[in-house]
């Protein structure tokens, strides 16, 4: 039915071009709602009080004293959850609040509404708790061995990926461990909300999310209501990068506003921000690579271990990225692969940008970088000759069928002639501000990463969007559940639809789970595709009924009419109608947008359990000042395999944004975890990169070879900038500093051997 | 609480903050009492940036400023860039550069921009990276922040940006 040939009418930005944000305006002028910005007549404000412990029972619990205090109108603890008190994305093993066992520190033990936020600090502060503490699980590499912290058990998921002749032994090995530190997403609008109280019995939630239908089968169940009387609408997202694909204050919220009968508002602070979502795993990494005298990779050989902390989260999802893409981008004939994903009591990990593939790609680079040296060979040339391409097969089996321009953007980044200019102001050294290091003691390293994941979820997930078109006096109205977090679907989502109804005008309505299907996540690079899928059905599905309608109503042959300025016009016949005439009476279209199906993989971490792929390459240069541990990265060069290029200037913003992240990840960012407690929840100790410590990004290339399958042919993009951006600068301070730094971030006292007595 | 009050002029107009605590930051009191929610709150301990202001002359986290110290100065908002309805010319550069995405850095960044642009209207790149670099953006890598400070500063010396 989609096959008509129709030309479209050039008004306003379609595909392929910068488009504009629909909601730049606003975020402006400072109009712009974020969830933090909500206000309600006659509101609340809510507050949580949380374990100092990551190991503990309480002994007692008392509300007494907090309920007394003037202005206090709600504190509910465990008891007080209506439905199941357990939630979860992938199983439901966290409680809403804590009943009787503590396993993170930070875990929600009560919750406070009150008529000002100072009287919920009191009220907090006045709620008394007693602990019985107990020895923390810490150390993931203990966690199996370990009593069961939780009644699931200790081992969250273990895949044992075993691929091709097991007895291949290489002429040439090479044997590496790394470590990944655990990552913090930053993202700078805290957890915030507003609940309000239905007159069903229901509740109305605006809310800061990545999925707001997964939100709300979760926060239904735990307060024991039919999903219908759970409504939840979008309100301004601040950044996700991963963290608000799990529940935070949801539930909370919902409850207090339904137990006070009011609105109730909450934001969490910087710090409890750190404890309030989950984090990227920290992974140990064991690998050992096996390649010929002429560098053909022949096997790998590697295990994985990340600490998934007190709950599941999406652990078993990132473990199988971790496992599937732990060698990168190459052709290797033989692999076993073990992924081991654990419980303990360290803070909770999840979702992060990259999932999985950020923590392998450090180790799978790294490697390759010490396969070439050990046979004298140039690190661009031996990943060139290994490089994956379309009919190469990937560890579990499956076979590529898409596009792999891997050699691609490994020989256009390698070959990228910088047109960098150098500063010679002593800002730009390494300790920058501090202007402490001394340019005849720099050393400059270059080196160059690769990396890849999948698109969209996997492993027979039922995956899919859902979008509802309205075609209306020439103005088209696009509802859609997916997430804007700020990667800017909503500029996409006007240009995919004046690209095919070829309107001006499109207004889109609020994400709310009320009002249209599930979206499915923001996250996985998945948007583009699968909401921009959607839009792109239920457009086409409203331009097919609009010229069967007029076809019929005016007696033309459909096949001669096109859309050209505004209006329908027939190529052959005396015929032309103004889009706005022509639906003067609305039409409609209503869809569901799903990818080629998955599979699940087999006992040996075999299958096509992946949809599609996409590769981004990184050569960083930094300036180290070895007797000072500073370094500098002085730029990053970028090439990235994107399917087909959307929007140029979106493009650009989710390359240079997901490098700075690779980059923190490389040289700064780290959430230190000591005996299970959090010791730098702020950013005054967590430090993210600033303008300073952010070189220029340059884009060698973008490589656009249509994705089959993919709508416009477009893959995600957002994922693979921060894939292999650290892997880029940890190698490069390698080259610099001629030491094995096998553990990010590099601190400055691994560059500096501190001498112990 | 009593029925005491002060004033705090705000954008060139004076606004009355009655019954208040005197703890109160100016961020909280401009954010919810006065009704002026475009200074942003992501750190509230003075290291993001998103609560930027100006203070007469001066950009300061009006998170770590006690609202009541503020009398008798003259406060700019994010509100108060541009007549309502309009765009000032580094918003404009914003839009154009593609210097959004979440935008919650947004409007500390450009009462932070349109400062500087203020005091020196030909920057170069470690200038704008200095003075920008107290605020924190998570989404953009400062690529495109860049180069709306640089489109912006060539509008303001009457040139066109290339």
């Amino acid at each position: 039915m989609s096959d008509l040939k129709i030309e479209t009418p050039v008004s306003g930005p379609r595909i392929g071009e910068s488009a504009p944000r629909p909601d730049g305006v606003p975020k402006v002028n400072g109009s712009f709602a974020f969830s933090s910005d909500l206000w309600h007549k006659n509101m609340l404000w809510g507050g949580t009080l949380r374990s100092p412990f990551p190991s503990a029972r309480i002994t007692r619990l008392d509300i007494t004293e907090a309920l007394l205090i003037d202005g206090v109108q709600a504190v509910l603890t465990h008891e007080d959850v209506p439905g199941q008190n357990l939630y979860g994305l992938e199983h439901a093993d966290q409680p809403v609040m804590a009943e009787e066992i503590i396993r993170y520190e930070g875990e929600p033990v009560a919750i406070v509404a009150a008529d000002h936020p100072e009287i919920v600090r009191r009220a907090l502060n006045a709620i008394q708790v007693e602990y019985e503490e107990m020895a923390p699980l810490t150390d993931p590499e203990l966690a199996e061995e370990t009593d069961f912290i939780h009644p699931d058990g200790n081992l969250i998921r273990r895949i044992n990926l075993r691929h091709g002749d097991q007895e291949v032994q290489g002429e040439i090995q090479v044997e590496g461990i790394y470590e990944v530190g655990m990552q913090d997403q930053a993202f700078l609008g805290l957890e915030s909300g507003l609940a309000v109280p239905g007159e069903d019995g229901g509740v109305d939630l605006y809310i800061s999310t990545q999925w707001l239908h997964a939100d709300r089968s979760q926060v239904a169940s735990c307060l024991g209501l039919e999903e219908e009387r759970v409504r939840i609408t979008l309100a301004g997202v601040g950044g996700a990068f991963g963290a608000r694909e799990d529940l935070s204050l949801h539930v909370h919220l919902c409850m207090l506003a339904m137990r006070t009968n009011r609105a109730v508002k909450m934001i969490y602070s910087r710090e409890e921000s750190f404890h309030g979502h989950v984090h990227r795993h920290p992974a140990k990494m064991w690998y050992r690579h096996h390649a010929d005298s002429k560098g053909n990779l022949l096997r790998v050989e590697a295990k994985v271990l990340l600490d998934g902390g007190a709950y599941a989260s999406s652990s078993g999802a990132v473990i199988a990225n971790a496992t599937c893409f732990a060698a990168g981008p190459y052709r290797i004939p033989s692999a076993d692969i073990e992924g081991v994903v654990v419980r303990t009591n360290n803070p909770p990990c999840g979702a992060m940008r990259g999932f999985g593939a950020v923590q392998t790609c450090v180790g799978h680079e790294a490697q390759m970088d010490k396969l070439a040296s050990a046979l004298n060979m140039d690190p661009v040339e031996i990943r060139i000759k290994n490089a994956l391409k379309p009919g190469d097969k990937l560890l579990t089996g499956q076979t590529i069928t898409g596009t792999a321009p891997v050699a691609e953007v490994i020989q256009t980044c390698a070959e990228h002639t910088s047109t960098y200019q150098e500063s010679t102001d002593p800002m730009s050294l390494p300790g920058g501000a501090g202007r402490t290091a001394d340019p005849e003691h720099i050393s400059r390293g270059e080196a160059i990463a690769v990396g890849f994941k999948n698109l969209m979820f996997s492993e027979g997930f039922d995956d899919f969007s859902s979008a509802l078109c309205q075609l209306e006096n020439g103005v088209a109205t696009i509802t859609c559940a997916c997430a804007e977090v700020g990667q800017g679907f909503v500029t996409l989502a006007q240009q995919i639809t004046r690209e095919i109804l070829g309107v001006e005008e499109v207004i889109l309505a609020p994400a709310a789970t009320q009002t249209v299907g599930s979206a499915g996540s923001t996250s996985a690079s998945r948007q583009t595709w699968m909401s921009g899928g959607a839009v792109q059905k239920a457009c086409e599905e409203v331009r097919v009924k609009l010229l069967e309608k007029l076809a019929v109503e005016h007696q033309v042959d459909i096949d001669n009419l096109v859309l050209v300025d505004g209006q329908v016009t027939s190529l052959n016949e005396d015929f032309t109608i103004s889009l706005e005439e022509a639906t003067s009476e609305p039409l409609e279209a209503r869809v569901e947008y799903r990818h080629a199906p998955t599979f699940p993989l087999d006992e040996n971490g075999q299958g096509d359990a992946h949809v599609s792929f996409a590769f981004s390459a990184h050569k960083a240069v930094v300036d180290v000042d070895p007797e000072l541990g500073l370094v500098k990265v002085v730029e990053l060069i970028t090439s990235q395999d994107v399917g087909r290029l959307l929007n140029p200037l979106q493009a650009v913003g989710q390359l240079e944004g997901g490098a700075a992240q690779g980059l923190g990840l490389a040289v700064m960012e780290e959430v230190l975890v000591t005996e299970g407690n959090i010791r730098n929840a702020s950013f005054t100790d967590y430090l993210i990169p600033t303008a300073l410590d952010m070189p220029p990004v340059e884009i060698a290339a973008i490589i656009e070879q249509p994705e089959p399958g993919a709508p416009f042919g477009a893959k995600g993009i957002g994922e693979p900038p921060s894939i292999s951006s650290t892997a880029a600068v940890v190698a490069a301070i390698r080259e610099a500093t001629d030491l094995e730094l096998p553990r990010v971030p590099v601190r400055f006292t691994d560059i500096v051997s501190v001498e112990e007595d | 609480m009593s029925n005491d009050f002060y004033t705090l002029k705000v954008n060139g107009e004076n606004h009355q903050v009655l019954d208040a605590w005197t703890g109160e930051s100016l961020l909280w009191v401009l954010r919810e009492r006065l009704g002026f929610p475009g200074a942003k709150n992501a750190c509230e301990e003075g290291e993001c940036g998103s609560c930027s202001v100006r203070i007469d002359e001066e950009i300061v986290c009006s998170c770590l400023v006690l609202a009541g110290s503020a009398i008798d100065q003259e406060i700019t908002t994010i509100e108060g860039l541009a007549p309502e309805g309009e765009l000032g010319d580094v918003q404009q550069a914003f839009i154009e550069a593609g210097a959004v995405q979440c935008g919650f850095c947004t409007p500390g960044l450009l009462v932070t921009i349109d400062h500087l642009l203020e005091e020196n209207q030909n920057p170069d790149d470690l200038t704008v990276r200095e003075a920008i670099s107290g605020n924190l953006c998570r989404c953009t890598g400062y690529g495109r922040i860049l180069e709306a400070v640089q489109i912006a500063a060539a509008s303001r010396r009457g040139e066109n940006h290339e």
